[in-house]
């Protein structure tokens, strides 16, 4: 009978346990397990480290360079028709991107045009990664035919003729460009590109070099520009050790949101750390956008970087041969590339509609709906399973994406156009 | 002894909650970076990380090899391979073995997990000592 009371009062202290367990991973609220605390705490800016050493740039860190490179990225002289710079398409007022599904240069490109902040710890830029440092890129829309639609002549000329002082203080002497004609380069224009197939090779050499400088400068500018704190990395500074968080810096739903995005939801298996992005390049089964040509994505940006004037290996860079490992080691080909594109960060990401690499969704809800569905992917394999989230559950993580707005982090003078000043007469 | 059956028996329901949430994970001592057997015994392989793990950074790690005997292994050819079993990929970099440092030490460049979270590091090994594999349960 003793036994039988105790058998029974066993399986009774067992049921209770298991409610009680059941009943707490149901209703944790605020607290987060060890686990949790670990993925979330690695979200926060807190835990971004320092700006990593970039030694394909040696004026990385210089700041006659910066000064140098914010003002050649709004300069409107760095463009065929006078009219576009890189804020055109990187508006400082709108996290450094323009809204727009297609950007807009001297005509329209097939892609949307990426945020810069952050861009220092990405080591592939770029929807595909065609480029592997910030000043390769910066020379990547200059001489496309739709961006800036100009050539490296023109604009070393451009040089000569306005910023001779302050380049040459960085760079050293400017090479004679007396001889050299003011439209030319390897671009699509059939002028300008027998005019650069006319020069001789010390002249293409001397006009890359101012070129590859401009690009330099643009990326000590760009190198500057940081993501800033959002509600979401006070939400972390606050939390404690022991897993509780303050109840005054999220709402219920921010913080429901914020468990789905580490958990059911699955989005930390991209977007993790503290860019909310791993980096690399995956296929979601983002649908093809109305563009002439389809876009392979990581599969041909791949070949594009190896292959690339301007990378880490090249003889522009100022890295030696074994500061290059992220193209050393890189994955090169694979059925896993094909439209595969770079997960984007989601900081700011309420502020920047439309979303994807062509803009395909209006709406972060949209995103959602696409990620709960899953579609098959146009080309290539989707890489994303059915989230199966309800409404309620698709509002809280929206919620949560809106808390990670957090603007731009730098000194107020480097989000201004520095020539808009001295028009105004200061 | 009943009541042992039946402490047992709340032990048994307990655990079965705690595991529950933990999935496939190895238990903890399956974890780390060594010395660690291969699965036919020929080889034990220690790795010794040039920094903390930490994820979306590139890796260089030093590895010591060893045979069945515990004498170092020179001249292996060493193959670098892992993913994350919770999330059905693999690495994202080719890592691979850029030097061999003599004394059964090689060098590995390349390594870069782009999550936290439990990886599996495959190295297969190939020597006159034959055919072998190594796996590692790290946690970044």
């Amino acid at each position: 009978m003793n036994r039988k009371r105790l058998a029974a009062a066993a399986v009774f202290i067992t049921i209770i346990l298991a409610v009680a367990l059941t009943t707490v991973a149901a209703t944790r609220g605020d607290r987060w397990s060890e686990e949790e605390l670990d993925v979330v705490r690695g979200l926060s800016l807190s835990s971004l480290g320092p700006l990593p050493a970039d030694p394909t740039n040696r004026v990385a860190d210089d700041p006659r360079a910066v000064q140098l490179g914010q003002r050649l990225f709004f300069e409107t002289r760095l463009s065929s028709n006078g009219k576009v710079s890189c804020a055109t398409c990187h508006a400082a007022d709108r996290e450094f991107q323009d809204g727009t599904p297609l950007a807009k240069g001297v005509g329209t490109t097939d892609r949307r045009t990426m945020p810069i902040a952050g861009t220092a710890y990405t080591p592939f830029l770029f929807w595909d990664g065609r480029k592997d440092s910030q000043w390769a890129q910066a020379l990547g829309p200059l001489e496309s035919a739709v961006e800036h639609g100009g050539s490296r002549a023109q604009y070393a000329h451009v040089i000569a003729e306005r910023y001779r002082d302050e380049y040459q203080r960085l760079f050293g002497p400017l090479p004679d460009l007396s001889a050299i004609p003011r439209f030319a380069g390897p671009v699509p224009d059939p002028a300008a590109r027998a005019a650069w197939e006319a020069m001789s090779d010390e002249q293409r050499v001397a006009v890359t070099q101012v070129y590859v400088n401009i690009g330099k400068a643009i990326a000590a500018y760009e190198r500057r520009l940081q993501y800033g704190p959002s509600r979401f990395d006070r939400y972390v500074d606050a939390l404690v050790d022991d897993g509780r968080a303050p109840e005054d810096v999220l709402t219920r739903e921010e913080v429901a949101g914020l468990r789905l995005f580490i958990g059911k939801a699955n989005c930390t298996q991209c977007h993790d750390g503290a860019l909310f992005t791993n980096n690399e390049f995956h296929n979601t089964g983002v649908p093809a956008a109305a563009v002439a040509k389809p876009d392979r994505g990581r599969a041909t940006g791949a070949k594009d970087v190896l292959a690339d004037e301007f990378n880490c290996r090249s003889r522009w860079s100022d890295a030696k041969g074994e500061q290059c490992p992220e193209l050393e080691f890189m994955v090169a080909e694979g059925h896993t590339l094909e439209r595969a594109f770079k997960v984007p960060s989601l900081r700011n990401v309420a502020e920047r509609a439309p979303y994807m690499h062509a803009g395909q969704f209006a709406t972060l809800e949209d995103v959602l709906a696409h990620y709960n569905r899953a579609p098959a992917a146009p080309a290539g394999h989707s890489e994303v399973k059915p989230l199966r989230l309800n409404g309620r559950e698709l509002q809280q993580l929206a919620a949560f994406l809106r808390t990670l707005s957090g603007g731009t982090a730098a000194p107020p003078e480097l989000l201004r156009d520095p020539h808009q000043e001295v028009a105004g007469g200061r | 002894m009943k009541n042992k059956q039946i402490a047992a028996l709340i032990v048994a329901v307990f655990a079965l909650f705690t595991a529950s949430a933990c999935a496939t994970k190895p238990p903890a001592h399956q974890f780390g970076l060594g010395p660690r057997t291969s699965a036919q015994n020929r080889y034990t392989a220690t790795l010794e990380p040039s920094q903390p793990l930490k994820a979306r950074q590139m890796m260089k790690l030093q590895v010591a090899l060893r045979d069945a005997a515990g004498n170092p292994v020179d001249g292996a050819r060493i193959e670098v391979d892992g993913g994350m079993p919770q999330h059905g990929h693999g690495l994202p970099t080719k890592p691979r073995v850029t030097k061999n440092l003599g004394d059964g030490r090689y060098e590995i460049e390349g390594l870069r997990f782009n999550m936290g979270g439990w990886w599996e590091l495959h190295l297969a090994v190939q020597s006159p000592a034959g055919a072998d594999r190594v796996t590692f349960n790290l946690q970044v």
